[in-house]
């Protein structure tokens, strides 16, 4: 049985079509294309040998072993080297040629350590305008193993948001040691050691109940009665405690 | 007149059989020359290994970042150092990485800033009512692990690694700008000279040499946490286990791979 005569030279042409298309594919589509996705491969290998500017501090330690141990044993135990030296592959690769830069300015300090009331409550804060406000920050705190020079006589120290907020309140005149009982280890270790909190109504009923006498011009509340379900500091902040 | 207008020249007039023969002909002298001139350029990149750096095994590692809200700062040192890291352009719009402060005033209302990516740290916050609380909440690609803008890229310029990591092929790019769109994070920018999508990599280029991203290195609280998700054995596993962790915008379901902890409910 013959084939009629379209059917052969139809299949040529298709041959040569998908021919042609086998290669235009081939020369257009990038050898890694479709390796691991709808994505070329060799992109992958591209972007991961982009030079690393921060060394990572595990390196800057292998010369620099004792301030890193120094730095490892004081509050700056998490900040790492280059976050004040800036980026230093560069020194890395060539220690003579490349000198670390060491900020020395007030403003740089004041990044993390200015008042700002974003910011998490206790992380150590001050006034960069009344805090010894023309020396350098250096003259008193080694930047590497920071210590505050004298043990802080106010809690407002670090509690810059607490103590603001106190300030404007009637418990202002109340020392932070009234409520709260402060280990001298807080001073040192801050998060691993804390003052205790009042646990109890009767503790506000010191000088809030109308039994007490402790202070004689202290609102007074019948502690029996005044909302017995709930604890004081649910609905008075005791920092700012003034009823809205 | 008209015509003589319309009438050809007409020199050899072609069958249909010779218009085929002379086309097939000239497509396949065509064909060698066209994958030779194709080839040439590629032929000298190393366009075999495919992610496989001396000894790094992209398929046994996937990656996330924990991020603890309560311990930012906002001191911006992790903007500028993806900056410096990623040579992103030092202007005021295109970031990888930025900090965003919210404000939450007595009336509940909540306004967003981040001047200069929170770069150049942040001003006092003025608020005139009274601030019920703020924090700030540092923002980066959460390359997710269904992720809309390789979905929509119209080329395969941008796809997701076998190791969990979203990148940009910034040769195969065509600057399209369609994943910019489809972002829910604004989390990619449009680069003024390049001409092609930009966005973190989470620093693929030191993740693959055993560091971490640049603005995990010079995080000074801690508050980013970089490792792998499915290992339990590895510092953003435990972050996971020890905080009640959330992603941004779940019900889009996009999977993200950035996980915050202690994030306050108004955070977009």
């Amino acid at each position: 049985m013959a084939l009629p005569q379209q059917v052969p030279r139809l299949v040529v042409i298709f041959a040569a079509a998908i021919v042609a298309l086998v290669a235009a594919r081939s020369a257009l589509v990038p050898a890694t294309f479709g390796k691991f996705g709808h994505y070329r491969a060799a992109a992958v290998d591209s972007i991961a040998v982009r030079p690393v500017k921060f060394a990572g501090r595990q390196d800057c330690e292998e010369c620099h072993d004792d301030v890193g141990s120094k730095r490892l044993a004081g509050n700056h135990r998490g900040v790492g080297c280059e976050v004040c030296h800036g980026p230093q592959a560069g020194h890395v690769a060539a220690p003579s040629e490349v000198t670390p830069p060491a900020p020395r300015d007030r403003s740089f300090c004041a990044r993390c350590h200015a008042y700002n009331s974003s910011r998490p409550t206790g992380f150590p804060q001050i006034d960069p305008e009344t805090h010894n406000s023309l020396k350098p920050c250096i003259a008193c705190h080694d930047p590497h193993a920071p210590v505050p020079p004298v043990v802080p006589q106010e809690c407002g120290a670090c509690h810059g948001q607490i103590a603001r907020v106190k300030a404007l309140s009637h418990h202002v005149n109340l020392p932070c040691v009234t409520c709260h009982t402060v280990d001298e280890q807080h001073k040192v270790n801050p998060r691993a050691v804390r003052p205790t909190k009042p646990m109890e109504r009767a503790f506000c009923g010191q000088c809030h109940d109308q039994a007490a006498t402790r202070v004689k011009e202290a609102p007074r509340i019948d502690l029996a009665t005044h909302y017995q379900r709930y604890l004081c500091w649910q609905c008075h902040y005791p920092h700012y405690p003034e009823v809205e | 007149m008209r015509d003589e207008d319309r009438a050809p020249a007409a020199p050899a007039p072609l069958n249909r059989r010779q218009f085929v023969e002379t086309a097939l002909k000239a497509c396949g002298a065509a064909a060698p020359l066209l994958v030779a001139v194709i080839r040439i350029p590629s032929a000298g990149g190393q366009e075999t290994a495919g992610s496989d750096e001396a000894g790094y095994d992209a398929a046994s590692h996937y990656y996330g970042m924990g991020i603890d809200i309560d311990k930012c700062i906002g001191c911006g040192r992790c903007v500028a150092a993806c900056k410096a890291e990623n040579d992103v352009p030092a202007d005021t719009y295109h970031f990888n990485t930025w900090v965003e402060r919210y404000v939450i005033d007595s009336q509940g209302e909540v306004t967003v800033d981040s001047p200069n990516g929170g770069m150049d740290g942040f001003p006092p916050v003025t608020s005139e009512r009274g601030i019920r609380r703020s924090f700030f909440v540092p923002k980066i690609c959460n390359h997710c692990a269904n992720p809309p803008c390789v979905q929509v890229c119209p080329v395969g310029a941008t796809f997701a690694t076998r190791d969990g990591v979203v990148l940009i092929d910034e040769q195969y790019c065509i600057g399209c700008r369609y994943c910019i769109q489809a972002c829910p994070y604004g989390a990619r920018w449009f680069h003024p000279t390049k001409h092609v999508a930009g966005k973190c990599t989470l620093c693929y280029h030191r993740i693959v040499r055993g560091l971490v991203p640049a603005c995990v290195e010079v995080c000074p609280t801690g508050a980013r946490i970089f490792g792998e998700v499915e290992h339990p054995a590895t510092p953003l596993a435990r972050f996971m286990r020890m905080n009640d962790v959330q992603t941004l915008k779940p019900h889009l379901n996009t999977r993200p791979k950035v996980y915050y902890a202690n994030l306050d409910g108004e955070v977009r």
